[in-house]
């Protein structure tokens, strides 16, 4: 989906569900590149004109055993000519490489959907390691659907021939026969692909030409076999979109791009310590190659050095930052606490995924809100901020870096393994539009026979960020409780009252420069609220489309920043009857909610892996308004 | 580039803060704790450049007892904020205070990392062999059969040789002192002196509980037969030049001689095989004492920071170019429109 890019009309915003958009998935073996083949029909499909949102869905093994259907990984991308706010509820197309793929997937098409099967993995073999007794594509059990069926392996083995490839190597090529054949079926332009083969394989232009080749073959197959109806070309116009320039986005490229942006606002080099986790790991793969902006990037020997780094850094005046998922947070946590006990800047970035302990790698989820708000020992709270989707995520990390420099405190930014893979179209943002936010260093060396106060408040209560090197005022900080502003050890009733009593005041007082809470569609006070955080912004926000347009008294109340929550939020959500939460975990943000407010907010929970679908929500809003 | 101030004169008394030290009376850090602030006016650095950076224990309470920058951390953790601290700006002098159960015990990983990527600091690993902060548990360096709270029938594991784990990690200078020596400032100014990761372990003493502990080769009696202080270039001559040490070629290992034996061996710092020897030499040897080891490379931060430099260089930080980047397209007006 495309945040804030769409000028949409009433027909379009309630179009039940929008005609114009498909849903399709492509899946095969975890070495068929998939991901790949997704990640370019993505790009064609942006380059389109079409607005879209993807979801890749791909197992924790990077290569399980062949034909497996715990191997299947699988791509889904939803485009239309209308405004898209999620992945797709169920696909339209499923193209399925082997029994597998198809085994895993078919269930989750739509009745009449089309199936494109590679006959020629339905080998005796395959279909046994699939768990098939007998051939789907012939026993007639695939008859709710629209099945085609041809021999793409030997189709591209036949395609490739001259170029003497291995047979290993030759049906390598299958994915781009594969993405041939979808760029045909959807009348796009094969150029973009063909120079991109040309820049991968420039080392080795047989191979750049032979998935040339396939992809070639691919399209021309459809364009020449007659296959019949349910196999035919369709042609999707381009999605309304304001006037601009465009690319697509991931959720980790635009978190890259909003630190890296945030940093330069606030006019302070950034130190980027992260140790290698799923689905975190992108966010330092894209800084470690930006070292023009003043960026360092350090992979630390674990978790828990990665973030002590980035506060050693802070400490000496650059902006550190760490990132990683839940479990790695979960190490982090103590050294967390002395950012918050010393009060230095810090960005903490999770990518959250299926949880408890390792839990589902490459799965999303939003199970580590308590993790954020409440997740360290002692009185110790941070700001945390929630990104909504890739485009958002460029948003919230300039506000993240923001919070962390202008009160000096760690701030929590919480996104999820669907934004980090997820990918959308982004009207590129005009960077002279936002407002620098510049850092102060304090180095005025105190008049003679006084002390350093390095503990001393400004208006937001925020201390002075002295660095080290300055004349003058050297000091020392530490994790032991301390005296107000001076800053010396001092475990006295009267001082950790106070300290504690500041650093709760201080983190409270972020509210104060944060914008009021709005109700992103429907009206205030209306019968039902549907609350989100997170990436539950899409379903919720089509799933509330919907039932506006089917005339029940619903809104959407979109929350960025959970901790702390806009000043207005607690009247706001008073003023409507019944509150519905939307979340992927059992129920966190609700608890916070209730908490806070004493509202009677209820859950909708859902922990499979995959984000919810519109129809979900829909009927969770039918349920509470009944 | 830089602007060259000079640096004041100072003394040992500049460097003490006006903190209150509370360790137990008699305790060895004190006597550190006076050698460091002994050294420093010879070092030729700045009060302000100083950053002194622990983690926890009784050694960690360091920081706050000189009037340099200070950073009182967590656990085991020192080496990974000292990391930040000198990547983010590489002109300051880092010390790490820690202890044996910081160091290689909860921090071992970080020990062991900090050395091997070879970060320009010195670290101070003040070992007693007992958890003293905590109320005397053993420790990863107590000896087989140390008797504590939590081994009241005598701890079972064998211990870890500080030096030893620092040379196994990639250490490029390992050295060691004892508290209360005379010689404690010149291993620290030949610490301060090396580029690179400089390991110093100090026999401390810790009077409440571990007594002792290093008495048969700190003790006055023992110590002209028990310590053998190593200097570059000169013979490895203790017990008064009576004793030596020579190389034992067939079982590869040291041996005593005589001290005039023309077979004892000079001091070659360079010589890793030689100081892994003198690092593990029995009880009945005497114990390696000053710089053991030392082999210069090139630091952790000089390597990041040239790397920095070279992959921007030729570069202009555009950020609006940055963010227009990768497969764009223009949308001219909407599509409805048409």
């Amino acid at each position: 989906m495309a945040t804030a890019t769409h000028l949409l009309t009433d027909k379009e915003a309630t179009a039940h569900p929008p005609q114009e958009a498909v849903v399709v998935r492509f899946a095969g073996d975890s070495g068929d590149g998939m991901q790949l083949t997704g990640g370019q029909f993505t790009l064609s499909t942006a380059l389109a004109g079409n607005d879209l949102a993807t979801f890749p869905d791909f197992p924790a093994e990077i290569r399980a055993p062949q034909g497996t259907t715990f191997g299947v990984s699988a791509f889904q991308i939803n485009f239309g000519s209308t405004a898209i706010e999620t992945a797709g509820d169920q696909p339209d197309v499923l193209i399925a490489m082997n029994p597998a793929a198809l085994k895993v997937n078919a269930d989750a098409l739509r009745e009449g959907g089309l199936i494109i099967a590679d006959e020629g993995e339905f080998s005796a073999r395959n279909l046994a390691k699939a768990g098939y007794e007998q051939n789907p594509l012939e026993d007639g059990s695939l008859a709710k659907w629209q099945v085609v069926h041809f021999n793409i392996s030997q189709l591209t083995l036949d395609a490739v021939k001259p170029f003497g490839l291995g047979n290993k190597e030759a049906l390598r090529c299958k994915n781009m026969w594969t993405l041939g054949l979808a760029l045909w079926m959807f009348d796009r332009d094969r150029q973009p692909i063909v120079d991109w083969l040309k820049a991968k394989f420039a080392k080795a232009p047989e191979l750049a030409e032979a998935n040339i080749d396939a992809l070639n073959a691919g399209h021309a197959y459809g364009e020449t076999v007659e296959m019949g109806a349910p196999f035919k070309q369709h042609h999707i116009a381009a999605a309304p979109a304001e006037p601009g320039l465009y690319r697509t986005v991931t959720g980790a490229e635009a978190l890259a791009l909003g630190l890296v942006a945030g940093c330069q606002l606030a006019g302070v080099n950034m130190f980027f310590g992260s140790y290698p986790i799923t689905p975190a790991s992108p966010l330092l793969h894209h800084l470690a190659r930006l070292k023009e902006f003043g960026i360092t990037t350090f992979q630390a020997e674990d978790e828990i050095a990665a973030i002590c780094a980035a506060i050693g850094a802070s400490y000496a005046g650059q902006l550190g930052i760490t990132s990683s998922s839940g479990p790695g947070i979960a190490l982090k946590m103590e050294a967390m606490g002395l950012a918050i006990m010393t009060e230095l800047p810090l960005v903490v970035v999770n990518s959250q995924r299926g949880g408890p302990s390792t839990g589902l790698p490459t799965k999303t989820e939003q199970s580590d809100l308590y993790q954020a708000v409440y997740g360290r020992n002692g009185d110790s709270p941070v700001p945390v901020i929630a990104a909504r989707s890739p485009a958002d995520a460029f948003e919230c990390a300039i506000e993240a870096c923001r919070i962390a420099t202008r009160y000096m405190t760690p701030v929590m930014l919480l996104t999820d393994g669907y934004i980090a893979n997820a990918a959308e179209p982004w009207k590129v943002p005009d960077m002279s539009g936002y407002a620098p936010f510049p850092v102060g260093y304090f180095d005025i060396p105190p008049a003679q026979g006084e002390g350093v106060m390095p503990f001393a408040r400004n208006d937001d209560l925020a201390r002075p960020w002295i660095k080290p090197g300055t004349p003058g005022l050297e000091h020392r900080i530490g994790g032991i409780e301390k005296q107000p502003g001076t800053g010396n050890i001092d475990y006295s009733p009267a001082a950790h009252q106070e300290m504690t009593d500041t650093r709760a005041a201080k983190v409270l007082g972020v509210a104060g420069s944060i914008p009021d809470q709005d109700v992103c569609i429907g009206r205030e006070g209306a019968e039902l609220a549907v609350v989100g955080w997170g990436s539950t912004f899409g379903p919720i926000h089509q799933a509330v489309r919907r039932a506006l347009a089917k005339g029940q008294d619903v809104a959407h109340v979109h929350v960025r920043h959970i901790w702390p929550a806009p000043k207005n939020l607690g009247p706001l959500l008073k003023g409507f009857k019944r509150i519905t939460v939307p979340e992927m975990n059992m129920g966190q943000y609700k608890t916070v909610l209730r908490d806070q407010y004493l509202v009677d907010a209820q859950s909708l929970t859902k922990v499979s892996g995959h984000p919810f679908r519109i129809a979900e929500i829909e009927a969770a809003i039918d349920r509470a308004l009944s | 580039m830089n602007e060259i101030s000079p640096i004041p004169t100072t003394t040992a008394k500049d460097w003490a803060s006006d903190q209150e030290v509370r360790w137990c009376p008699g305790c060895g850090d004190y006597a550190v704790l006076k050698a460091v602030q002994r050294t420093m006016p010879d070092l030729g650095v700045a009060r302000e450049k100083t950053v002194f950076i622990s983690g926890i224990g009784c050694s960690s309470r360091f920081p706050y007892y000189m009037a340099s920058y200070g950073f009182h951390t967590i656990h085991g953790r020192a080496p990974a904020f000292a990391t930040g601290v000198k990547l983010a700006n590489p002109e300051l002098d880092v010390w790490i205070i820690t202890g044996d159960g910081d160091a290689l015990s909860i921090g071992g990983n970080h020990t062991m990392h900090v050395l091997r990527r070879n970060l320009d600091c010195q670290i101070l690993l003040f070992n007693n062999e007992i958890y003293g902060l905590t109320k005397g548990q053993y420790s990863p360096t107590s000896r087989v059969g140390t008797r504590s709270p939590s081994t009241p029938f005598g701890s079972v594991d064998r211990p870890v040789t500080p030096c030893m784990f620092a040379l196994g990690s990639g250490a490029r200078f390992v050295a060691r002192g004892i508290d209360v020596h005379k010689n404690l400032p010149d291993v620290l100014k030949a610490a301060h002196a090396h580029k690179g990761a400089s390991f110093v372990e100090i026999y401390q003493n810790c009077v409440v509980y571990n007594d002792d502990v290093f008495a048969s080769f700190t003790s006055r009696e023992l110590a002209a037969d028990k310590q053998l202080w190593l200097k570059p270039g000169e013979k490895m001559l203790f017990a008064g030049g009576a004793k030596g040490l020579a190389l034992d070629v067939e079982g590869l290992c040291l041996k005593v001689v005589d001290g005039d034996d023309p077979s004892v061996i000079v001091h070659d710092p360079k010589n890793r095989g030689i100081a892994a020897m003198l690092i593990l030499m029995p009880e009945s040897f005497p114990v390696a004492l000053g710089v053991i080891y030392e082999n210069p490379a090139p630091t952790f931060e000089a390597a990041v920071m040239e790397q920095n430099a070279a992959a921007a260089s030729g570069k202009t930080p555009d950020l609006q170019a940055l963010v227009a980047k990768g497969q764009t397209w223009q949308v001219e007006k909407e599509p409805r429109e048409l």
